[in-house]
């Protein structure tokens, strides 16, 4: 980990509890992690250890019983921080990478990653050109008009990527990112998405059981009953 | 970029299966709401077809339609002489069937005094009546033919002219015949019941010379409630303005069937407005998970709610545009006449915009409530 670049994300005390009473479960106990500009990180652990809760915390989408969260220099989940003003800093610092793709089936591959652009508020033109040269960079520029059920799980995942980078995002989040893939393109992806968080100085944070791809990531982060149990930091 | 308009072009085919399944119950609210004007235009219609401003029948009656009525025919004479009457006319009303090309036609006789009020204002084909007997002239959903001929009562008529759209509330077409032909008729009876009759003595002192009202039209200068006030004076007689006539109708002898339809009409909007609510429900269940992706992705609620609603919109505006096309091919085939106006339509166009808006009500608030943490996972 280089000291000197600049974190995007910090996450300081954080604990998130769901229930109360006898039904109370504390998902994340008092977790501290930092991530930096160009580093790839993996979230590790067995199921129900509390991975997707952090990836969720840090995604904007469920706000920390306790702690603070900083991304690309914003404190967030503080008062003023509205519902709204959550989906704009998704839409605007944070991409999105999915397991299952999670296309939307209605549009076409160049219209998915759009549709990003769109909602950010580009016009339609732009929107499409830089689509266009996205998938053209991922290799899959030849795919653009095809519908995501025409697509292989590779192609899919790549335009998925493409998604997730439109909208030059400084924090990239992926769940089980290349759990439907082989492993040779499995390795394909995790080097393309290192690449990809180098050139847009970008972070990204992954939740991953695939431990062929460990390799690629610079630190690995154990979770275990909600608790940070260690990170490794990749040999050099 | 449009989603609802991308996603419903994916699906197209189910979209379009949905909009005809929709279109059907929208074609059945249309021809209800078709059916009641009908009935209502039905009633009216024999009431207006004479242009008449006044209505003398029996006294103490509703007549000649609502109730019995019957008077002398010496009355048209004396009801011509009042002053403010520009013309008077007899005229008889009276059911029938006959047969004709071997089926049993029901028509509704009226009997009327040619060259005085009463008789058909347009001929849609043929010639009106003048000879003096048996000549006829028909509504067109008689089936009747000019030159045809059938038999009432006794004696055989020609058939002579064709009119549109005269018939009585129940649906029945019109024929009109001379008024000495009417009377005939309405004392013919079947040759048996006539001979058991004549052996009584019965009916020997009664007058065959009777019509059911007398309708008198009204000079512009004079006011038809004078004139009636002045025909009540002679107690065996009563006088109807043509707007009371036309509130007798409405009021008493279609009022029932036109509630029972009202009624009818009302189910069958809160079915569609139930089926319409499913259908937007169900097809938002389908899509939670790419609307949990579209919330993570950072699209804005009235995205979602756009997707929602103008699908919703587009189906309903879809079902009814079909539904109106099937009901205006199809009207002409109903035994009874359907009577859609465009004000009709509009406001059944305008209660599915509300009914589709409604309806998206229970899907937006189940897209709304999805975590966009279920885009995350399997």
């Amino acid at each position: 980990m280089d000291p000197l670049r600049e974190p995007l994300v910090e996450i300081a005390g954080v604990s998130k509890h769901f229930g109360a009473g006898a039904t109370r479960v504390d998902a994340l106990r008092n977790i501290d992690l930092t991530v930096r500009q160009g580093e790839v990180v993996a979230l590790l652990g067995p199921s129900g250890s509390g991975k997707t809760t952090l990836l969720n915390v840090i995604g904007c989408i469920i706000a920390p019983t306790e702690g603070r969260v900083t991304l690309d220099g914003e404190l967030v989940f503080n008062d003023h921080w509205l519902r709204g003003d959550l989906r704009r800093l998704r839409l605007d610092k944070i991409g999105f990478i999915f397991q299952f793709h999670n296309l939307l089936p209605f549009l076409n591959a160049r219209d998915n990653v759009a549709l990003v652009l769109t909602l950010a508020g580009e016009p339609a033109a732009v929107a499409q050109a830089r689509a266009a040269e996205l998938l053209d960079y991922l290799e899959v520029g030849h795919r653009a008009a095809a519908m995501p059920a025409l697509l292989s799980g590779g192609e899919a995942q790549r335009v998925a990527i493409a998604r997730a980078l439109a909208n030059r995002p400084r924090i990239i989040l992926a769940d089980e990112p290349t759990a439907a893939l082989d492993s040779k393109r499995a390795g394909i992806v995790m080097d393309l998405m290192r690449k990809l968080a180098a050139e847009h100085d970008a972070c990204i944070v992954a939740v991953t059981h695939d431990e062929k791809i460990y390799d690629r990531f610079d630190r690995l982060f154990h979770l275990r009953d909600g608790i940070l149990e260690s990170q490794k930091e990749k040999e050099t | 970029m449009n989603l609802a308009y991308r996603d419903v072009r994916h699906n197209l085919f189910r979209f379009l299966l949905t909009c005809l399944g929709l279109s059907l119950l929208m074609a059945v609210v249309l021809a209800m709401i078709g059916i009641y004007n009908g009935l209502v235009a039905d009633a009216l219609n024999i009431v207006k077809a004479p242009q008449a401003d006044l209505w003398v029948v029996e006294a103490g009656t509703q007549g000649p339609f609502a109730e019995a009525s019957k008077i002398p025919g010496s009355t048209r004479d004396a009801v011509a002489r009042l002053h403010g009457v520009a013309e008077a006319g007899s005229i008889t009303y009276q059911t029938v069937e006959a047969d004709h090309a071997g089926d049993t036609l029901r028509l509704y006789v009226i009997g009327f005094e040619p060259g005085r009020p009463g008789g058909p204002q347009t001929i849609a084909r043929g010639r009106g009546i003048t000879q003096t007997h048996f000549e006829l002239v028909a509504d067109r959903k008689t089936g009747l033919s000019i030159g045809d001929r059938i038999r009432l009562g006794r004696d055989s008529f020609a058939v002579v002219g064709l009119v549109e759209d005269v018939m009585n509330s129940a649906g029945d077409p019109a024929a009109f015949i001379a008024l000495s032909d009417a009377q005939t008729l309405q004392s013919q009876l079947a040759p048996p019941a006539q001979r058991v009759q004549t052996a009584r003595g019965a009916g020997l002192l009664e007058s065959t010379d009777t019509v059911a009202a007398v309708i008198a039209r009204i000079e512009p200068t004079a006011d038809p409630q004078d004139v009636a006030q002045t025909v009540r004076q002679w107690k065996h007689l009563g006088a109807l303005t043509q707007a009371q006539q036309e509130q007798i109708l409405i009021g008493s002898v279609v009022d029932r069937a036109k509630r029972q339809i009202g009624l009818f009409l009302g189910i069958l909007l809160t079915v569609s407005a139930v089926v319409i609510a499913l259908i937007i429900y169900t097809m938002t269940m389908e899509k939670l998970k790419q609307i949990a992706t579209l919330k993570l992705i950072g699209a804005p609620d009235r995205t979602i709610i756009g997707l929602i609603v103008q699908q919703s919109l587009a189906l309903g505006m879809i079902g009814w545009s079909f539904g109106l096309i099937l009901i205006l091919l199809i009207k002409d085939y109903f035994p009874r006449r359907v009577v859609l106006e465009p004000v009709n339509a509009a406001a059944l166009a305008g209660i599915i915009v509300v009914v589709c808006i409604a309806a998206s009500g229970l899907g937006v608030r189940a897209a709304l409530k999805v975590d966009p943490a279920t885009a995350i996972g399997g």
